[in-house]
């Protein structure tokens, strides 16, 4: 756990990419696509003038992932006027979350950035009716099973994931940015009020600056599953770069918004981890106003050792003997910071006992 | 130039087991890994002849087949296929570690390989003009290409045709022919000179075996040809042979069903394709013998000269 990996070290430094010989190419491309970042670093090559210095064979690696890029922000455009021409009658503002909104604000954290679904947020009492225009739209739910339908219907910060019937896009609807059953649950009308509209795109809408690095962080630290990790801290490095460069106040603002959202915590784990990991410029006064979220040392020891393991790059070259374990603990964690234990407790035994495994269709 | 015929079997399964095999097929270098000693034999009977690279040359495609650890392997020999670290398809029996890799490198390449419209077709040259076959599986397009290719037209690829952006020519990726059912003891009769690899029973293609591509073909991999025909072949017991002019727009359509990156690649995939039907004459082929098939080729050659 010493050394950075080649693509964090290339992630905090990308001028640093015109230093690097034929192996360490391969290993860095590597570590890249199996991150999901292949196109990230494209970008991030041309953004800094390198790609005609790169050997061609490289050039052309990029090439392949740059386009794969580009067609899916063309996909992602193109869905969401699907979802706003599915939504119109509704006249609810169309507010992206996380990938979606980054795409539509024309975010630098869009550059090479994948996803695989359109993220909306909508107020609670208006779930049914979007759900219903979603459906008489061609999107049907994705989740069968009457648990998983319980489990999100009743307990969870959105609607089961719904599926279009022909174009096989996906969209979670969230009513809230955390599950119901979470400890903590910042109040979603405060982050619909604080929605900006896109200019130059009428009924589309992204969270405010703040919020849009909390609702990253939040996503980040208490998630399960870290097998994008790297690409998310990533994400919040970029917010964090570009919000902090172009929006006055921006850093000043962000620990009193997470104060008041109750997200203190996730803050400081998203500054601690950036820093350490991709040497994101914080401000001094903002990292003291942030300390306010900070853990007690044994725990903030424990989260150090799981999350520096977690944001490492997902490939084979970057794991060590501890990475299973690591995940293993995150993934209990999340689940942990999700529910009250009881009722994760009943969840787990569901999962594992009682929820009917797939049926393949030539067993039906 | 080292190719893997030059390696000694043991230097070979070294290759394998440790920092991988570096083999240069057409455009694309794969660094292969396996300890498996079947995939060892495998490449030395099918891949002889093509260009082995340092293991300073990086690589396109990390390329893992891999068998479960563990007592499993004793219950349920299987072999896994990884990429990166990925697993792109489930496992397979171990039996048909062979038919995987050659399924698994067609992947690598129909997954990634955005500096061309990549087409699911046969292609084959002869005099500079090359014909594209492409067709859904059960058509007879490889048949048909590893008919032509044992009557000496030059293999491009049996299954991925790389149209280039810029310049509408065809790059070959010439790699071993993939022969299925009762093809393969057709074209056992048809050229009993052909060196194909021991079938494979019960894959999800039926039994399978494979043609190495002539000597030939493999050294002028790096030369590109210009598309001449595109041919949708279609088998018929007892049909007579027999071409049907296709107009361009439906030959356009059907191409772009068969391409794996046309709607990935937007205004280029669509000019690509244009392009190629702008430059080739293409038809509907319908055919019953090979003999037939291999005179009405030779046919449209000799309308060229």
């Amino acid at each position: 756990m010493t050394a950075l990996p080649l693509l964090t070290r290339v992630l905090r430094q990308p001028p640093s990419m015109a230093q690097l010989g034929a192996p360490e190419w391969e290993l860095l491309l590597r570590q890249a696509v199996a991150t999901d970042m292949g196109a990230t670093l494209a970008l991030l090559a041309e953004e800094h003038g390198l790609l005609q210095a790169l050997p061609a064979q490289v050039r052309r690696r990029l090439d392949w992932e740059r386009t794969g890029w580009r067609r899916h922000g063309q996909a992602v455009r193109f869905e969401l006027r699907q979802v706003q021409h599915a939504l119109r009658t509704s006249g609810l503002p169309l507010i992206l979350l996380k990938g979606t909104a980054y795409v539509a604000a024309g975010l630098p954290a869009a550059a090479g950035r994948l996803f695989s679904d359109v993220d909306i947020l909508v107020p609670k009492n208006r779930l049914n009716e979007v759900e219903g225009l979603l459906m008489a739209h061609g999107w049907a739910s994705s989740h069968h099973d009457a648990y998983d339908q319980r489990y999100y219907r009743e307990w969870m910060h959105e609607l089961p994931p719904m599926q279009h019937m022909r174009r096989g896009t996906a969209i979670d609807v969230h009513h809230a940015i955390l599950p119901e059953t979470a400890r903590v649950r910042p109040d979603p009308a405060l982050l619909r009020a604080g929605a900006r509209a896109l200019p130059g795109q009428p009924g589309l809408f992204v969270l405010a600056p703040c919020d849009m690095v909390l609702h990253s962080a939040v996503h980040l630290f208490s998630e399960g599953e870290y097998d994008h990790g790297l690409r998310d801290l990533f994400d919040l490095h970029r917010l964090l770069c570009h919000f902090g460069a172009n929006e006055p106040g921006f850093w000043t603002a962000l620990p009193l918004r997470a104060r008041e959202l109750e997200l203190t915590r996730p803050l400081f784990y998203a500054l601690r981890y950036c820093m350490r990991v991709l040497g994101t410029p914080v401000p001094a006064a903002t990292v003291a106003a942030a300390a306010a979220g900070r853990p007690n040392p044994v725990l903030l020891a424990l989260m150090d050792s799981l999350f520096l393991r977690a944001l490492r790059p997902v490939h084979p070259s970057c794991a060590g003997t501890l990475t299973a374990l690591s995940d293993l603990m995150l993934f209990i964690r999340g689940n942990w910071l999700r529910m009250p234990p009881l009722m994760l407790s009943r969840h787990l035994f569901q999962k594992a006992f009682l929820t009917p495994r797939n049926v393949k269709l030539d067993q039906v | 130039m080292l190719t893997v015929a030059a390696l000694s079997e043991s230097a070979l399964s070294a290759r394998l087991r440790g920092p991988g095999l570096r083999l240069r097929t057409g455009p694309f270098i794969s660094c292969i890994r396996s300890s498996v000693p079947a995939l060892a034999v495998a490449l030395a009977r099918m891949y002889g002849d093509y260009p082995v690279l340092d293991d300073d040359i990086p690589a396109d495609f990390d390329v893992l087949l891999r068998r479960p650890r563990g007592l499993r392997r004793l219950v349920k020999p299987q072999v896994f296929f990884h990429y990166d670290g990925m697993e792109p398809f489930q496992p397979l029996p171990l039996a048909q570690l062979y038919p995987m890799f050659e399924w698994a490198m067609n992947w690598c390449v129909s997954s990634h390989a955005h500096s061309w419209l990549v087409i699911h077709a046969a292609v084959v040259e002869k005099e500079g003009a090359a014909v594209i076959l492409p067709a859904p599986p059960g058509s007879g397009k490889s048949t048909l290409c590893a008919a032509l290719v044992a009557r000496g037209w030059r293999l491009l690829s049996d299954e991925l045709t790389l149209v280039r952006l810029d310049d509408g020519r065809i790059d070959p990726v010439p790699r071993p022919v993939s022969l299925k059912n009762a093809s393969i003891d057709v074209i056992r009769a048809w050229a009993p000179q052909a060196h194909l690899s021991p079938p494979v029973a019960d894959t999800m293609k039926g039994t399978v075996a494979h043609m190495r591509p002539p000597q030939a073909s493999v050294a002028r991999a790096d030369e590109p040809a210009s598309p001449a025909w595109i041919v949708f072949p279609q088998w018929r017991a007892g049909a007579c042979a027999e071409l049907v002019s296709v107009p361009q727009a439906r030959a356009h359509l059907r191409l772009a069903e068969n391409a794996f990156n046309y709607s990935l690649l937007g205004a280029a995939g669509f000019t690509t394709a244009a392009r190629l039907v702008e430059a080739t004459r293409t038809f509907d082929f319908s055919y019953g013998a090979l003999d037939d098939a291999m005179a009405v080729f030779e046919g449209l050659l000799a309308q060229r000269r």
